[in-house]
């Protein structure tokens, strides 16, 4: 995965319609949230109690993890755990392949997506379809989801219309969204009965009754897990709460900061596969556990906050840079600030350097985040990761970013302000030659591309304070 | 065990071990009137409520049914709705499924409460009412006493004791099926039902 | 989440002020400005010659060591246990917020801890400890003018409403808000020049969203920001002008 966010935020930049899009979404959203938190200090209260939940569970996870696999294998659920994406991806593979399955329905799963699986299992003569109403447009379109919680935000409905009609057998072109809607469940109602196997994500696993809760509001999700007689679940581990009864603030914390409702149209609470008597429901469900780099962010203390994110997506929602250049800039799964702090962990430094320097450390999707992750303080963490090697095995490819040049800038930049008497000199010099320096000067050049050029004042306020007769002692 | 569970274990409990912060005080809303606000949540998403006796409440059913031209009916026998055209869901999914896909205009459900605060249904499938019941006709009928409406999740959960003893699927429904995805607009039954009936048995 | 501040257990007699490099080399009326505010009401104020900038720069790049340097530097140039006033709330959180991390396991953590307990962004000095919104007389003409808030001051040194009740103590000032005062203007120091097009486009959402207001002037209590919306107002050649809120309040009630 390598990331040129420079280039693609170019080409977003430049798109008025996708900027409409996007800017329109998240105006939408960012009010639909406020009015869910006006009592301030019931919000403040509630993420406490939201982060403290997740803190608590990193803290014991290996324990919980077996907890869990104990109580879920005792329901009758098959636990498995894969390392990497490619671990993960050959699990599913064999467990379809041992119930000769060549079609899967999906609900909206983004370790899904961390996976790649739909090209996986393609490849292996095995068709995934997506029936999370935006994913399966952005299935039709070829395309990546641009934002977490709603994957198709960057289309509007001409896009969406015309690619109904020209995959969707005999479906005139309406940009009706009832009829477009309509046309989706038709299509997909026949995926569905027919489908060999649902697979899923899991929005929490529950290690004291070895459940997985599963929050959606198209119901596409509950099919999935239900229809088709085999289930297969992917999950990050970090996706672990002690007690079922965390689930509760969780819950009053997710849809509302997502999308501002007060709580999804349907939250699934799965604990076993089909019980003898029971009329519906898969004969086998499975679990895979992804670990992909999680283990090790989680080695350090910092860096594990990152692991707190229930995916939530607020902070994109009121990210000022994501809602100018949309997800697809990002370059990886997970956008916004969440994949700012996560990608280049996951990934490495070296394959997403670029991404903990796209944000002006603004601290909006901070305040918003239902968990409370530092995301500011990570990104700023992974910039130093990157400009200096580092002993942290928290972090791949620390180091990566460090240049000569630029150290030996901060460097100089130390010399003159770490010390009064050259700091004198220094900012003398510039405020008698500082604006000789031309507009088109390096570093320069970028900012003066929309802005008049900075002027350097005659005197320093150290002169005028002086002059003024200001005690210096 | 897997070689891969094993090392990662390994990797996480060779982390430096943080003590684990208590839960801080939070404490979810209660209501002076439950059902009220019940009520005010699920038709602010679309779930329509009626307000029905204990021994009422069929006949007031059909009625609606009759209103929404409903031909086939999916009920448990033992709610003794009486209907023409009724099914039991009977069979395994197997051997009912098209007609559970295509053929049912409503199904009834019973409920094992509500929650106020979100105006949620918990809806608790077993063999008489299986899972997808609620799910795949275009309009679902859920009964509900109003005595059994908790103020919030944890409350209902706790009293319920659900932890002990999950079954195998558990449900909170709060309105019918819905999706924003194209344009933020709202669209109701993309593949769930279409429309939530609540009759609140007082 | 923002910095707890409460004031100093009593009324200070000594003030440090702590300038900033912006300031000190682009905008040292503002800085002086403040300076002049805080003496009117009768308090001593310090400005120490020996400090420079409190790191933001390098730290925020990932430069940590020369950070911590710099940092260090001003701990050696505010040494008395009186409050140090800042006209930046960026820089201020830089201090109150950042300092104790900075230092973490170095010789100076304590000194780093008790240093960045005593640091105020200025507008919330004003109010909170010498309350200013109440005594001030306006004697400007009438103006209409908006505000904006910096992201640190708001979200790391929880200085909200204080400018603007400053604002609104003047009587012949209507302040109009712009509907976008929270979101951030762009500037982000280094980001400016790495992601110059994304900051381009922040900046010119900024000023259309400022110039809405019909307002003079816009208001703000951080150069970097002012820097940038300033900057982008001038070469887009629109009339209205940025100002430190210092500049603006110190204009509007004492005859220079
Ligand atoms: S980082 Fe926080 S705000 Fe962003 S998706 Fe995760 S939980 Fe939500």
């Amino acid at each position: 995965m390598t990331s040129d966010f420079s280039t693609r935020a170019h080409d977003a930049l430049n798109n008025p319609q996708l900027r409409a899009n996007f800017r329109r979404a998240m105006d939408g959203l960012m009010t639909k949230r406020a009015a869910q938190f006006e009592d301030k200090d019931n919000w403040h209260a509630l993420r406490a109690r939201g982060a403290a939940i997740k803190a608590r569970a990193l803290a014991r996870l290996p324990d919980l993890l077996e907890e869990f696999e104990q109580k879920a294998i005792a329901n009758g659920i098959n636990v498995h755990w894969a390392e990497t994406t490619a671990d993960a991806n050959r699990i599913v593979l064999e467990i379809l392949t041992a119930h000769g399955a060549k079609k899967v329905i999906k609900g909206k799963s983004m370790v899904s997506e961390e996976m790649h699986l739909n090209a996986h299992l393609e490849a292996h003569g095995i068709k995934a379809v997506e029936s999370d109403l935006g994913e399966y447009i952005i299935q039709l379109a070829g395309e990546a989801p641009s934002h977490i919680v709603m994957p198709c935000i960057h289309k509007n409905k001409g896009e969406i219309a015309q690619l109904f009609t020209d995959n969707i057998e005999n479906q005139p072109y309406t940009e009706d969204v009832d009829a477009l809607t309509a046309a989706a469940r038709q299509v997909l109602r026949r995926e569905f009965a027919s489908a060999d196997a649902g697979l899923s994500g899991a929005n929490f696993l529950v290690a004291e009754t070895g459940s997985l809760v599963l929050i959606e509001n198209e119901g596409n999700g509950r099919l999935s897990t239900t229809l088709p007689p085999l289930h297969i679940a992917v999950a990050g581990i970090e996706k672990l709460v002690e007690k079922l009864d965390d689930v509760a603030p969780l819950l009053a914390l997710l849809p509302r900061s997502a999308t501002g409702q007060a709580i999804t149209t349907y939250v699934n609470m799965i604990s076993s596969p089909r019980k003898a008597g029971e009329k519906d429901g898969p004969r086998q469900v499975h679990l895979v556990l992804l670990d992909n780099g999680r283990s090790r962010v989680y080695a350090d203390e910092q860096l594990r906050d990152t692991l707190r994110c229930i995916r939530c997506g607020a902070c994109m929602n009121h990210c000022p840079v994501y809602s100018r250049v949309g997800g697809h800039t990002y370059g990886s799964v997970y956008p916004g600030p969440i994949g700012k702090i996560l990608t280049p962990q996951l990934a490495g430094l070296d394959c997403a350097g670029d991404l903990p320097h796209a944000s002006t450390l603004c601290n909006a999707c901070v305040e918003v985040c239902p968990v409370q992750i530092p995301i500011a303080d990570i990104l700023v963490r992974l910039r130093t990761e990157a400009a200096e090697p580092s002993t942290s095995p928290a972090v791949k490819g620390a180091g990566s970013g460090h240049s000569a040049v630029e150290s030996a800038v901060w460097k100089g930049w130390q010399a003159m302000y770490a010390h009064p008497a050259a700091y004198k000199v220094g900012t003398k010099a510039l405020s008698v030659v500082g604006n000789l320096i031309p507009a088109a000067a390096p570093l320069l050049k970028q900012w003066t591309s929309v802005r008049s050029k900075p002027k350097f004042a005659a005197k320093t306020l150290h002169e005028l304070a002086r002059e003024k007769g200001y005690d210096h002692e | 065990m897997s070689e891969a569970r094993a090392n990662i274990l390994a990797r996480l409990r060779a982390a430096p071990r943080l003590q684990p912060p208590e839960r801080p005080q939070w404490q979810a809303p209660g209501f002076n009137d439950r059902l009220d606000r019940f009520r005010v949540m699920i038709e602010a998403v679309h779930g329509e409520v009626h307000l029905v006796s204990a021994d009422t409440w069929r006949a007031h059913l059909r009625k609606v049914l009759a209103e929404k031209n409903v031909a086939r009916v999916l009920a448990a026998p033992h709610l003794g709705l009486d209907w023409d055209d009724m099914v039991a869901y009977d069979a395994p999914v197997e051997d009912f499924k098209d007609q559970l896909v295509s053929g049912i205009d409503a199904a009834v459900t019973t409920t094992r409460g509500a929650i106020a605060e979100t105006g949620s249904l918990v809806v608790v499938p077993d063999m008489d009412e299986p899972r997808l019941a609620s799910l795949l006709p275009p309009i679902h009928v859920a009964l509900l006493n109003a005595g059994d409406i908790a103020d919030n999740l944890a409350q209902i959960m706790e009293k319920q004791g659900w932890a002990a003893a999950m079954p195998t699927n558990l449900l909170l429904i709060s309105g019918p099926s819905k999706t924003a995805d194209i344009e933020q607009t709202l669209a109701y039954g993309v593949h769930g039902p279409k429309e939530l009936i609540v009759l609140v048995l007082q | 989440m923002p910095a707890h501040v409460t004031p100093p257990a009593r009324m200070p007699k000594n003030v440090y002020y702590f300038g900033t490099c912006l300031v000190d080399l682009f905008f040292p009326d503002a800085g002086l400005a403040g300076m002049e505010l805080l003496k009117r009401q009768g308090i001593r104020v310090v400005f120490p010659q020996g400090q420079s900038c409190c790191g933001q720069p390098a730290f925020n790049s990932g430069h940590r060591s020369e950070a911590r340097e710099v940092a260090r530097a001003q701990l050696d140039a505010f040494p008395e246990d009186w409050p140090i006033v800042v006209p930046s709330g960026s820089c201020a959180g830089m201090m109150r917020v950042h300092y104790p991390d900075l230092f973490k396991g170095d010789r100076d953590e304590e000194r780093a801890k008790a240093f960045a307990g005593r640091v105020y962004e200025l507008s919330w000095f004003l109010v909170h400890v010498l309350g200013l919104d109440t005594k001030l007389v306006d004697k400007g003409e009438k103006v209409t003018v908006t505000w904006h808030g910096s992201c640190h001051s708001m979200r790391e040194m929880g200085v909200v409403d204080e400018p603007k009740r400053l604002i609104r103590a003047l009587s012949n000032v209507t302040l109009v808000e712009n509907p976008r005062e929270k979101e951030c203007c762009g500037f982000g120091g280094t980001f400016a020049v790495r992601q110059p097009e994304v900051s381009a486009a922040m900046v010119a959402d900024k000023i259309a969203a400022i110039g809405q207001t019909g307002a003079s002037r816009v208001v703000s209590g951080d150069c970097g920001c002012l820097m940038n919306i300033g900057g982008a107002l001038d070469k887009a050649g629109k009339p209205t002008r940025p100002q430190h809120l210092a500049e603006f309040l110190l204009e509007r009630c004492h005859d220079q």
